[in-house]
């Protein structure tokens, strides 16, 4: 069973080189191949899914060791794998997400004359991302890790024709360059104090090492899932990334990539469970996400944009659960993988809108369109339901339980933390009705695009309804299924541990306010948006939206305080490098130079001069030999 | 000398000989460095080196200073004199110092190295001299237990130098031989490149010639009256030897004709000419000479 | 007198021999420095050999003097082929080792 585990990662690296190296002739056929080889990828996960199932939950973990990858004294790093059930989770995950965006961008991506390179990106984002989740040491991880940032930069830039996805693209690598340079010096620490780098080792001896090196690990570690999570302040990559395929969206921006850091965060508890300090901060981060990120998708009239600014309050949950120890652990995959079913599905449909529409992302030109899509509708709202906690809905059970967890963290942190997400689940309400409000309700308020076509809003082709509705089904019943008999905490505690914590409030409590939240966010929304027409062109709104509408001055922000500062870092230490550094250099040049202008007179050539010194040379010798006798 | 064994003090004649000849080799050396012309160095040189043959001979070392006389004087000096005069006598014999504070630079190492030296030996404790006498005798002589020693003790040392004798000897052949490589131009060639150099044209002008003396010294005059250089011989003209009789012409001239003029009773001749008159006469008893 | 001041003598030969390789620029009257020096030298090896009673001493100046002779003839050569190329005698002209 174990040798499965390569061709996990090895059906869609293989799609990757295929479709990437094969060039044209495979144009026609190419997208097939990299779905079949997607769900190739699927069908083993799952047979090792199976096989897991059939084991007891402590011998499920499967390990495979490829090769060694650098061998040398005191430093072994190893192509290894290692699949237990958090990788399961993740593989099952990637792979189903995955195969059901191959499927959907088949669809999506039909009259893109780049849709073979496309799917070979594709493909090879997954099998990073595979390779990133079941690495069985940092030094792996961090390969896939980079993996995955290489495969967004290039499908965010997929259409480089258009300067913005360009533009967004870099912002985006370089944005992930900051926190990946958290995650190598994490890996250089962790090599100084464990001296491996490998899963096991690690996490058995973090316990006994000192706190101060396990805070900065941690921190470190932190620093590289912000970047890769789009957690503040690393945050300001992900609302640009939305130039990207709405496909790439789903899966990369919403559904997996972006979860990265939590799954980072998680495999990596046993650091922090025994660095409170750096937890605490891991904490500080996901709170002050959950609400940037809500705020920011309640300005956005983009409607990819709101749902970004959502992905990132969502994870922004995810980051603070993760943070509560093993309290949130399990609850903080959990809403990963809900998450993961309902985002995509909102995405897709958001696609699907903007397939009908011209491609036209501006929600104020939307309305009423539940008629002309009902398909398209009926999965979004399932999705809509999901995300805003409606009772019985996948993100009903997984966001309560996270709400929980804040709650039983204990003392002011977890009143604090507790109405922080009560805040946020609200706000999420909010955003979510009004994007629905304003796509699927209201009047028409469609205009021709600037070349003067009517759009003719219509229902997207099967290849993409399909995903759509398979996501409907996972937004749906996955909480439900997860959550009941805790079938998910018994699945993952021996991977990451649980702990009940000690709420307050008891259990009702917290569903009651939640529900309460729900509503209170709906009713606002529909008091806003519902009851009246919606205007095409946005009020100019209070200081508040407008800088949400700029994403919370974020850009404003790194120019200011980045951009700037470095400007004025370089050209002092340019200054400094001119006069200092080049005086010192170019001073001892030329005295250095003076100086032999003038030994070369003593070099002229005569033979006579030459005895002199040499005379002179013999008489100092003398003297030097009488000095010392003499002495 | 076996008189001088083990003892600290000479004889009278011996000290009296030091004075003397210490004396004379001093001023030898120092001539050798201050005169001017190389054959003059050379023989005071050559002074220098038989008195410190007399030297060796007084300290006990009768086959040095027998071989100090036959080897340095008698041929290294030779050897010496054979290349100053295949090399010639050329203006570069002028003590005139040419570098920059060279001389002083000189002097001043020269001093303290001396003085230094002499310091140094004072300040040594060579109170004890053992004499010769036991050493010359035990093999039989001077010449007997020098060659017991270079044929014993030294004699890798002997046979290394005599292989550095041969070298030097081929050496000194490689570096004076010169194979001719290329035909000598005979005397159509040699006229052609003269006329293609365009210097100098026709032979040499002789030199002035006058009955009185040699007269290879004595430069040709120009019409003009000046004297020409190319008229004398190059070795004369190095050596600074030409004798300018440029003003002893006219001075000549003007005798001749004071004389042609009191023979023929010209007055004004004779008044003008009268303060030139004795001058000339007594340059002209000098010439002749 | 104390036959120290044989070596008073070769030590005086000897400075006035360097002062004079040092100031003539003729390299023949340079070359006869260098003997004179050599000389000095031998004069002060026989005093030592007086001194300590035997006769290395004299063997050393006797190998000196071999040396000197060598020396004299490959260096007399030198000054031979040296005029034969630059027309001089003077050890300034032969500054080559300048640039």
């Amino acid at each position: 069973m174990e040798n499965l585990i390569a061709l996990l990662v090895a059906a869609p690296l293989l799609g990757a080189a295929v479709l990437l190296c094969g060039g044209r002739r495979l144009d026609k056929t190419g997208h097939w191949l990299g779905t079949a080889l997607a769900a190739a990828s699927f069908v083993v996960g799952l047979i090792l899914f199976t096989d897991m199932l059939g084991k007891g939950a402590e011998d499920r973990a499967l390990h495979q060791h490829l090769f060694s990858w650098i061998p040398v004294e005191g430093f072994q790093a190893d192509i290894a794998f290692q699949l237990d059930q958090l990788s399961m989770t993740f593989v099952l995950l990637i792979t189903g997400v995955g195969t059901l965006i191959h499927i959907y961008s088949i669809g999506y991506m039909e009259h893109d004359e780049r849709r073979r390179r496309f799917f070979g990106y594709l493909n090879l984002f997954l099998a990073a991302m595979l390779i990133l989740v079941i690495a069985d040491n940092y030094l792996l991880l961090y390969f896939g890790w980079e993996g995955v940032g290489l495969a967004s930069f290039l499908l965010i830039g997929f259409w480089q024709h258009k300067p913005t996805a360009a533009t967004a693209a870099k912002k985006a690598f370089l944005v992930n360059r900051v926190g990946d340079m958290g995650l190598s010096i994490a890996i250089m620490l962790m090599f100084t104090t464990f001296g491996t780098f490998a899963f096991g080792p690690v996490l058995e001896s973090a316990g006994e090492t000192s706190q101060g090196k396990l805070t900065a690990i941690g921190l470190m570690l932190l620093l590289a899932a912000c970047g890769k999570s789009a957690q503040v302040p690393l945050q300001s990559w992900l609302g640009d990334a939305m130039e990207g395929p709405t496909p790439v969206s789903a899966l990369i921006h919403a559904a997996t990539m972006v979860t990265a850091g939590v799954y980072l965060i998680v495999r990596s508890g046993a650091i922090f469970n025994a660095a409170p300090d750096a937890q605490l901060v891991v904490v500080i981060v996901g709170a002050v996400t959950l609400i940037f990120g809500a705020i920011v998708g309640c300005a956005k009239d983009d409607i990819k944009k709101a749902l970004a600014g959502s992905t990132m309050s969502q994870i922004g949950y995810m980051i603070l659960a993760a943070g509560l120890g093993p309290i949130g652990y399990i609850f903080a995959i959990m809403h990963l993988v809900t998450h993961g079913f309902f985002k995509a599905g909102l995405f897709l449909g958001a696609g699907s809108v903007m397939h009908g529409m011209n491609d036209e992302v501006d929600m104020r030109k939307y309305g009423g369109l539940r008629k002309y899509m009902p398909v398209t509708f009926i999965t979004f709202g399932l999705g809509y339901l999901a995300i805003i906690g409606f009772p019985g809905l996948s993100g009903f059970f997984s966001k309560d339980k996270i709400i929980e967890a804040a709650f039983a963290k204990g003392g002011t942190e977890g009143w604090i933390l507790g109405s922080v997400a009560l805040l946020g689940a609200a706000i999420t309400a909010f955003y979510m009705t009004r994007v629905m409000l304003m796509t699927f309700f209201g009047e028409k308020r469609w205009q021709p695009d600037a070349e003067g076509h009517e759009p003719h809003p219509h229902e997207s082709p099967r290849s993409m309804t399909i995903p759509m509705i398979v996501l409907a089904f996972g937004s749906v019943f996955a909480g439900g299924f997860f959550a009941i008999g805790d079938r998910f905490v018994n699945w993952l505690e021996p991977v990451t541990g649980y702990d009940h914590g000690h709420s307050p409030l008891s259990a009702a409590t917290v569903t009651g306010a939640t529900v309460v939240a729900l509503v209170v966010g709906v009713g606002i929304a529909w008091a806003m948006y519902g009851r009246k027409p919606v205007p095409v062109v946005a009020p100019r709104g209070s200081v508040l939206t407008r800088a949400a509408r700029r994403d919370l001055l974020q850009d404003d922000f790194n120019h200011v305080v980045l951009v700037r500062g470095g400007e004025h870092l370089t050209r002092s230490l340019v200054y400094v490098d001119h006069s200092l550094v080049d005086g010192v250099v170019n001073g001892t040049a030329a005295s250095v130079g003076g100086l032999s202008g003038r030994m070369r007179k003593l070099q002229n050539g005569y033979a006579r001069t030459y005895a002199v010194s040499m005379f002179g040379g013999a008489a100092v010798v003398i003297a030097a030999t009488l000095l010392m006798r003499a002495v | 000398m076996n008189a001088l064994a083990a003892a600290t003090t000479t004889s009278t004649g011996e000290a009296v000989q030091f004075w003397v000849l210490g004396i004379v080799a001093v001023i030898g050396a120092l001539s050798t460095v201050l005169l001017k012309k190389a054959v003059h160095s050379a023989l005071s040189l050559a002074g220098t080196m038989i008195i410190l043959a007399v030297f060796y001979l007084a300290n006990g070392a009768y086959f040095l200073g027998v071989v100090q006389v036959i080897v340095y004087t008698g041929a290294i000096m030779m050897l010496f004199l054979f290349v100053v005069m295949l090399v010639g006598v050329t203006a570069e014999d002028s003590l005139k110092e040419t570098l920059k504070g060279q001389r002083w630079l000189a002097a001043g190492c020269s001093l303290g190295f001396g003085i230094l030296l002499i310091a140094g030996i004072g300040n040594a404790s060579l109170s004890t001299f053992n004499g010769l006498g036991a050493a010359n005798a035990r093999h039989g002589g001077n010449v007997e237990g020098l060659a017991n020693l270079i044929f014993t003790k030294y004699v890798f040392a002997f046979e290394i130098t005599g292989a550095l004798l041969i070298t030097a000897s081929v050496g000194a052949m490689v570096l004076t031989h010169r194979e001719r490589t290329e035909r000598a131009k005979n005397q159509r060639e040699l006229a052609e490149q003269r006329v293609r150099e365009g210097k100098h044209l026709p032979p040499l002008p002789a030199p002035g010639v006058y009955a009185r003396h040699n007269a290879v010294d004595i430069p040709g005059l120009l019409p003009d009256g000046t004297p020409s250089e190319l008229t004398v011989m190059q070795t004369l003209r190095k050596r600074g030897q030409i004798r300018d009789v440029s003003q002893e012409s006219l001075a000549d001239l003007k005798a001749l004709e004071q004389r042609s003029g009191e023979r023929l009773g010209r007055e004004d001749a004779d008044a003008v000419t009268r303060g030139a008159g004795p001058a000339s006469a007594a340059e002209n008893s000098e010439a002749a000479q | 007198m104390n036959p120290v001041n044989y070596l008073y003598l070769a030590a005086l030969l000897f400075a006035i021999g360097a002062s004079g390789v040092l100031i003539r620029r003729n390299v023949i009257v340079l070359f006869m420095c260098i003997e004179l020096m050599l000389n000095a030298c031998n004069l002060a090896l026989v005093t030592f050999s007086r001194m300590h009673g035997n006769l290395d001493g004299q063997i050393v100046a006797f190998f000196t003097m071999v040396v000197a002779a060598a020396e004299v003839v490959v260096g007399l050569a030198i000054i031979v082929s040296l005029f034969r190329s630059r027309h001089s005698a003077s050890v300034d002209d032969a500054s080559l080792m300048k640039l």
